[in-house]
């Protein structure tokens, strides 16, 4: 969108003046419009949408740009164009009274005229140019301006008469727009593309597996670069909408602010925070694996932020998401009273791709919603091959990324054998990916989940169990053993085995510490024993030495007194027993 | 739609001519759109002057419409083409475009039987 504005404007500063059509996407993919003061040729077969295209090209100047503008209509008359358009929202007699649009309607009924002679179609031209003075049109609407073709006779003088009427136009320096008939290999049926040449505009509709697609594309526009894809539109009831969607590059930028997934587990397995904003999360899995109550918790944690949501569901109308989803606990119908979440429920095989992807882009242009989930992606493979749905798909991604919306995608993955298959290849889109599947062991079935990929989060490598309870998702542990993860009944036995074999760890534990005790307390008896022995033995003890040394004084006592009376040396006596403390004592 | 004096002084002439066989009375009630003063126009006020002379004497009412100057009443005719004669009466409805040279065709077109 960006590059063709840009492209284009030096072009518009060089001279080709554009006039701004007001029908949106149609401005971007022309760079700023039809051709100012020039008539337009809108060529398409029967339904594509040539007066609708035609009339909001008119309603919208008179409404968004403030210029007024003429229908003249060939085909239909006021009432019935009123009415038609009503529908869109469009207020034809509103405007009609407000003078900024003259609906006038050309009758010609070919039975009732004789041609006699030459005449010109000068009657035309004052009605028109009288209409265009009365209300000072900006903008002239000429529908199926190839009724004149069968209504009169003689088509030299029609031709030449519209020659004329074009010069007549440009000269009048009205932007016209001016619908035809799409003929048998040619894009008109009168070749009026001859005449009008400035700016060519075939509209389409074309069916391809049964599933109509309309589409518009820019045939021919003097002076100008445009875009030269064939753009999907479609007619709903605000009007026409064309849709440039193009992968946008990868420029996009990239939050790093986190949002929880809706469950705590969940989170924690991503790095304790959530995924990033702004980022593309797949979740893909076989069929019943909760894939549809995941998206629906990111819902409920992204509303309970007081984020909006917007919820585009491919298989379950939004009466029954919000009746399953309760009885896994999560309420939705709040979030849908107060205007956060939105769904938007439609068969694929409504709309052909590109319809879905600018219905999409729409509806989430509208909304500007924070989150948006998809579920699930591979319902599209209804409509278009696998090339054509990645190809979409891509688009929606960059688009969401550009708006830095979250999105989530699930996808159904219908092989057993090679689950982590994304089954639409936009797996390498995604930049986080939550794959879960069924494990049957044991003759049940239990949900695994694991994060299989989440660029730049750390996230864990471990299989939890996922259950879907009352009151929403759980993740718990999974037992892996030699026979690999154990879950469902067989994680509670597991579970149960393991609660057995703690009791009895802890009762060994107490008898020991009870042992401990008895121990001690023996040891302390023991010690209170010895010590009554010891001490009584050592009072004995104690008595025996004062009764020798008692004894021994008195020897010595005795010695000396037999040493007086022989007047023995004392001296040397004395000498020979100096280490002897008991002799010393008696010394003194 | 009231009753339109033709204006210019070719065009009142032409209106004197239409009114001395008196339109209170006339079975044929014609009206020539043209627009402006071009020598087409003329022609074909002249041949129709003459056909109506010829065949509906003392029965017919020609009232001209110049669109240059009441474009308005382009819309109620649907006049697509000038100049384009309309048989208001009788009944029902018919157009003629073209300078009404071909008498036959303008005949066959106003279903006036020859005389």
């Amino acid at each position: 969108m960006s590059k063709t504005n840009r492209r284009n404007r030096p072009t518009n500063v060089e001279g080709l003046q554009k006039e701004r059509t007001g029908i949106p996407g149609f401005d971007e993919i022309t760079g700023g419009g039809v051709p100012a003061g020039r008539p337009t040729l809108v060529c398409g077969s029967a339904g594509a949408g040539k007066t609708l295209f035609a009339m909001e090209f008119l309603v919208r100047g008179a409404t968004l740009f403030n210029e007024p503008g003429v229908f003249m209509s060939f085909e239909e008359t006021n009432d019935e164009l009123a009415t038609n358009v009503a529908s869109l929202g469009f207020d034809l007699k509103q405007l009609i009274a407000d003078k900024k649009l003259i609906v006038d309607h050309v009758f010609i009924e070919r039975s009732e005229i004789e041609e006699t002679g030459e005449y010109d179609l000068e009657g035309l031209f004052l009605r028109l140019g009288y209409a265009i003075d009365q209300i000072g049109a900006k903008r002239v609407v000429l529908d199926t301006l190839e009724a004149l073709f069968s209504a009169l006779p003689n088509e030299a003088i029609i031709r030449a008469e519209l020659r004329r009427l074009f010069r007549w136009l440009k000269q009048k320096g009205v932007t016209a727009v001016i619908t035809c008939e799409r003929g048998n290999g040619t894009l008109t049926r009168y070749g009026l593309e001859e005449y009008v040449a400035d700016c060519v505009i075939l509209l389409d509709n074309r069916i391809e597996n049964q599933i109509s697609t309309r589409r518009m594309r820019i045939i021919k526009y003097r002076g100008t670069s445009h875009g030269t894809n064939e753009y999907p539109f479609f007619i709903d009831n605000e009007g026409f909408s064309v849709l440039p969607i193009t992968s946008l590059g990868l420029n996009h930028k990239a939050p790093t602010q986190r949002l929880s997934t809706g469950n705590g587990r969940l989170d924690t397995m991503l790095g304790g925070k959530g995924f990033y904003r702004g980022s593309s999360i797949l979740v893909s899995g076989t069929a019943g694996t909760g894939k549809s109550t995941i998206a629906a918790h990111f819902v409920d944690a992204a509303c309970k932020r007081g984020e909006r949501a917007l919820f585009f569901a491919f298989e379950e109308s939004q009466d029954q998401i919000i009746r399953n989803m309760r009885s896994v606990g999560v309420d939705l119908e709040p979030y849908v009273t107060r205007g956060l979440l939105k769904f938007h429920n439609a068969r694929p095989s409504n709309f052909g791709l590109e319809v879905h992807l600018a219905l999409m882009h729409k509806i989430v242009s509208d909304f500007q919603p924070n989150v948006v989930v998809v579920d699930p992606v591979t319902n599209f493979l209804v409509v278009g091959d696998l090339t054509d749905t990645k190809s979409m798909l891509t688009r929606l991604i960059d688009f969401l990324k550009l708006q830095q919306i979250t999105a989530m995608f699930t996808s159904l993955t219908n092989s057993v054998t090679d689950v982590e298959d994304s089954e639409v290849g936009v797996s390498s889109l995604m930049d986080a990916w939550i794959l879960v599947k069924n494990i049957e062991s044991n003759g049940e079935r239990n949900r695994g989940l694991y994060v299989l990929k989440a660029r730049g989060i750390g996230h864990s490598n471990q299989v939890r169990e996922f259950r879907l309870t009352n009151h929403g998702m759980e993740l718990i542990d999974a037992y892996v053993g030699s026979e690999g993860v154990v879950m469902g009944s067989a994680r509670a036995a597991q579970a149960a085995y393991e609660a057995a074999a703690a009791i009895e760890r802890e009762e060994a534990r107490r008898r020991k510490q009870r042992e401990l005790q008895r121990k001690q307390e023996l040891y302390e008896a023991q010690l209170v024993a010895l010590r009554g022995e010891y001490e009584s033995e050592r009072d004995q003890l104690i008595k025996e030495l004062e009764e020798d040394q008692k004894r021994e004084s008195m020897v010595a006592s005795q010695r000396l007194e037999m040493a007086r009376l022989r007047h023995a040396d004392i001296a040397v006596d004395i000498e020979e027993n100096g280490a002897r403390k008991g002799r010393k004592g008696t010394q003194r | 739609m009231k009753t339109k004096t033709p204006k210019r002084s070719r065009a009142s002439q032409n209106g004197r001519l239409a009114e001395t066989d008196g339109h209170a009375a006339s079975r044929w009630n014609l009206r020539l759109y043209v627009a402006g003063q071009t020598p087409r126009s003329m022609t074909a006020f002249q041949n129709l002057k003459n056909i109506c002379e010829e065949y509906l004497k003392g029965e017919y009412h020609i009232e001209v419409i110049d669109l240059m100057e009441n474009p308005t009443l382009a819309r109620g005719d649907q006049i697509l083409a000038v100049p384009t004669l309309v048989r208001k009466l009788p009944h029902p409805i018919r157009k003629i475009i073209g300078d009404l040279s071909n008498t036959e065709r303008v005949l066959v077109g106003l279903d006036i039987q020859p005389r």
